[in-house]
């Protein structure tokens, strides 16, 4: 007999378990399948940058957070409310942030001896009364997943508890009625050289469903509609694979090979691994022996003729900053990602900051100006790539492009671009045209000097990073030229078209929420929820870190108070007072973690 | 070979040289500039790309197109260029301290990955545009600016490196030599992929005479030829053969009162661009890629 079903309008699921169990593996295929049942949905993976920490350990708790709902939203969620915790480190790592009266669903075959006393229990929560706040649904997992298994030859024990991550699936797919062709098209998918296997796995996932469907542990199945977004085609995306696709996009829009130089390192790796795979679109990736070598060789592509980009993380970009110096100096076309991640030094490779804001921007010896731009979402990531390459081009200027590793791992549904209409990348490179060729001549309205690519005849000119003169290019000690050049490259920086700063304005507010880069999805959620409890605040959100757009201080002055909130100590407010001399306050975080809705709305209602 | 009928005036450019009168740079940009026209490349299809130090000045005086970068990074530079545009001929000019100490990271990998790219090392056992301190070649015990009491500083041997290093072609040559060192221009030239050539070049600012065993005493100078014995080493050369040319780098004035000169090693291995372009051109052949379709890849769905 089928169970009742209750209608809800939002979700928020976390799956959390050992970084062996395949958290992100669940995870993502449980995002998918909501992909396919047409919700709105934002992910957070959360993960220890270890590969495999020690089994049963609190550090090696791997998690992934998904909100989805039948309305847009822009946040995986500030709190789950529902949590699946694979084993008792796991449990410990994640209760505090279910709010009592949630739904805990836990593989009580983990809770052993000796997993509970490494995540430090001292007795085991499930029989302690520990948990009598919430809606404990204890599931002998790993048994029914073995015991499912037994009858299929050529998989071992092992390999049978291995598959429990997909049972846990199947019984959350068919609690939120989710689609389930999919993911077996998946497992067979990638399981296809040991069919064994694959049906190991899809028979955990059948039997984890009809678990939920039969057990009277399950009283109610429940569904979310789908959500009313615009029309299209849409598929789900991460901010990496987003990117990686607005580069591939603006090389064809330029009509220039694409040169990635790269070397690996959490979390930007992910883009050197999807550009490696399209060769098809002329892309040359080079993993380079460290990070300078990476973007020496973009920039050595970039010499030549090609839209040289290089990708990193915030220590691979201190080791960038000389070269990015060299191509300031040289005014030679050059992309620079930063997926930023929590510093200092190492840091916490797999989670998201905004601390690297003044680095890109001041971070190189001297009078060294680069235009600064931060995508907004994962999706967004596409267009601003496409953009940081449109002025990199077009300026001849290194253009620094700041992600995050939120942007970066986090998934959303993304409306598949119709790349007809996306806009050329005008590229003409310079040919002799008589007379004395000046590599230093500039465009009047960009200020960009001449491209003139090795295998021009009649061009030939050298470069450096020595000061140049002023038209000739040749090395000029001269104290006037030195300034001058200085000055140009300002002014060039300076006039980089960036669109206006658009403002969520709303009738009455006096307070503004000025915003940058990877946060935007929290703080918006943040503004709306100040605004569904009556409060009234305005919201704008900048892409250009360097240079602002032009409205930008016009808007400041125009509210009474600004908040700033920021994943790092107070970089774009520090900018924001020097430049505009607004007396902008902050709201600063640095847990590693993206903001919350509920924080930001307090942030913005103890300012009212 | 050329029809171009370029000369070695033709190479020159309009910016005044300024290298310390006596330097032995100006044999080596002399001997190059004489050389070029045998390349039978129109100059645009040439590029030269240095670092910095001394030697990192010499694009500025050759009429190619050049970059004269930053500290030790030249052959990363030109790994970019060389994979990006095979139909170049990429040069490196560095220095001892520029390719053996601050870029000897990238020197090693540009070899070992074979590269497309020709790298003249000036070896002078002395940093000379910062006055006059020990480099990464000079002899233990070196009494420098930075080293009152002498080096503590083992060298390099940097022929050895460049074996060490899986280097397809490696040779030695002296600044004033002119004949010696056309000769190994123009194999190094003929060879498709990383060429290596130290050329030892007197500082006579802050190292004068280092090299004076060889380069003022000729009857030192012991050239090799492939197949034929090399001196009284009791070494047959063979250039195919690593052993041959690891051991012939091992050969010193101080182990046998001569110093080899011309090619250690000269053997054929596929150029990492030629590798690259290999995998692209097998890609296309499975079609040129649709942008379309790639953002559109992956489990869709439809709203509306």
């Amino acid at each position: 007999m089928a169970k009742p079903v209750e209608q809800l309008e939002s979700v928020v699921i976390r799956f959390a378990g050992d970084s062996g169990d395949g958290m992100q593996l669940t995870g993502g295929r449980f995002t998918t399948e909501t992909a396919l049942t047409g919700n709105d949905l934002a992910t957070f993976p959360d993960f220890p940058a270890e590969i495999r920490a020690p089994a049963g350990s609190l550090p090696g708790v791997s998690g992934f957070q998904l909100h989805f709902a039948d309305h847009d939203i822009l946040t995986p969620g500030d709190q789950p409310d529902v949590l699946v915790a694979m084993n008792p480190a796991a449990l410990k790592t994640n209760l505090p942030d279910l709010p009592k009266g949630g739904t805990l669903i836990v593989d009580t075959d983990a809770f052993s001896a000796r997993n509970l006393q490494k995540a430090g229990y001292g007795e085991n929560p499930l029989e302690d009364g520990s948990l009598e706040g919430w809606q404990v649904h204890a599931v002998p997992l790993t048994t029914m997943t073995v015991g499912a298994l037994k009858e299929i030859d050529g998989v071992t024990p092992r390999e049978a508890e291995r598959a429990k991550n997909m049972f846990a699936l199947g019984l959350m797919s068919w609690l939120y009625g989710r689609p389930v062709d999919s993911t077996i098209e998946f497992l067979n998918t990638k399981f296809a050289k040991r069919p064994a296997i694959a049906e190991a796995n899809v028979k955990a996932f059948n039997t984890g469903y009809a678990f939920g469907e039969t057990s009277e542990a399950f009283a109610v199945q429940y569904e979310v509609k789908p959500a009313k977004l615009e029309p299209g085609l849409y598929r789900q995306i991460t901010g990496n694979t987003a990117l990686s696709y607005g580069l591939i996009a603006a090389s064809k829009l330029s009509g220039l090979p694409l040169f990635l130089g790269a070397y690996p390192i959490t979390p930007a790796s992910s883009i050197l691994e999807e550009l490696a795979r399209h060769k098809a679109f002329g892309v040359r990736t080079f993993q380079a022996e460290d990070e300078i070598a990476a973007v020496g060789a973009a920039l050595g592509a970039a010499f030549g003729g090609a839209l040289g980009v290089t990708t990193s993380a915030g220590p691979g970009i201190v080791l960038k900053a000389e070269t990015v110096g060299l191509a300031v100096a040289l005014e030679l076309p050059l992309v620079i990602v930063d997926v930023q991640r929590a510093g200092p030094s190492t840091g916490m490779p797999t989670k998201p900051e905004q601390g690297d804001l003044l680095l890109v921007l001041f971070g190189r010896n001297s009078e060294s100006p680069v235009p600064v731009l931060a995508p907004a979402t994962p999706g967004d990531c596409f267009q601003a790539a496409i953009e940081a390459a449109r002025v990199a081009l077009t300026y001849r200027t290194p253009v620094y492009l700041l992600s995050d590793a939120y942007l970066a791992n986090g998934a959303e549904p993304w409306k598949v671009p119709d790349v007809s209409v996306l806009e050329p990348i005008e590229v003409t490179f310079a040919e002799a045209t008589g007379g004395d060729f000046m590599p230093y001549a500039r465009d009047p309205e960009t200020l960009a000097r001449p491209w003139a690519i090795p295998g021009t005849p009649g061009l030939e000119h050298r470069v450096g990073g020595l000061e140049k003169a002023n038209l000739t290019g040749n090395v000029s000690y001269d104290p006037d030229n030195h300034d001058l050049m200085t000055q140009l490259r300002a002014q060039k920086v300076a006039g980089v078209k960036v669109p206006d700063l658009a403002v969520d304005h709303q009738e009455g507010a006096d307070v503004l929420v000025l915003s940058w880069g990877g946060t935007y999805g929290p703080v918006h959620a943040g503004v709306r929820r100040v605004r569904a409890n009556g409060g009234k605040v305005a919201h704008a959100h900048l892409r250009w870190l360097n240079p602002f757009p032009a409205n930008t201080g016009a808007v400041l002055r125009s509210y009474d108070r600004v908040l700033v909130p920021e994943l790092n100590l107070g970089q774009l407010r520090r900018l924001i007072r020097a430049e505009f001399l607004v007396d902008a306050v902050g709201y600063n975080r640095v847990t590693g973690k993206p903001f919350k809705a509920g924080e930001i709305a307090e942030a913005v209602e103890a300012l009212s | 070979m050329t029809d171009l009928k370029l000369t070695a005036k033709e190479f020159k450019s309009d910016q005044e040289v300024r290298w310390c009168p006596g330097c032995g740079d100006y044999a080596i940009l002399a001997a190059v500039q004489s050389f070029m026209p045998e390349l039978g490349l129109p100059r645009e299809r040439i590029v030269f790309i240095s670092g910095i130090g001394c030697a990192a000045r010499f694009p500025y005086y050759m009429q190619t197109y050049g970059m004269h970068s930053i500290h030790g990074r030249a052959p990363a530079i030109a790994t970019g260029l060389a994979v990006s545009r095979p139909d170049l001929s990429v040069w490196v000019v560095s220095g001892d301290g520029d390719a053996l100490s601050i870029g000897g990271n990238h020197l090693i990998h540009a070899l070992r990955r074979n590269v497309n790219i020709k790298i003249l090392l000036f070896n002078n056992q002395i940093y000379g545009l910062t006055k006059g301190q020990y480099s990464p070649t000079s002899e233990q015990g070196k009494v420098s600016g930075s080293t009152p009491f002498g080096s503590v500083d083992y060298p390099f041997n940097p022929l050895s490196v460049a074996l060490g290093a899986e280097a397809t072609f490696v040779a030695r040559a002296i600044d004033t030599d002119k004949a010696g060192f056309t000769n190994v221009l123009r194999r190094a030239a003929a060879h498709r992929g990383a060429a290596f050539v130290e050329i030892y070049q007197n500082c006579n600012i802050y190292n004068d005479g280092a090299f004076d065993f060889v380069r003022d005493a000729k009857e030192n100078r012991l050239y090799l030829e492939h197949g034929a014995p090399a001196g009284d080493t009791g070494i047959v050369h063979d250039e195919q053969d690593f052993s041959t040319a690891f051991a012939l780098s091992r050969v010193t004035y101080e182990t046998h009162g001569a110093v080899p000169l011309g090619v250690f090693r000269d053997v054929e291995r596929a150029s990492y661009d030629e590798l690259v372009q290999a995998q692209l051109d097998r890609s296309a052949e499975r079609g040129v890629g649709d942008l379309q379709a790639l953002v559109g890849s992956g489990d869709t769905w439809s709203i509306g």
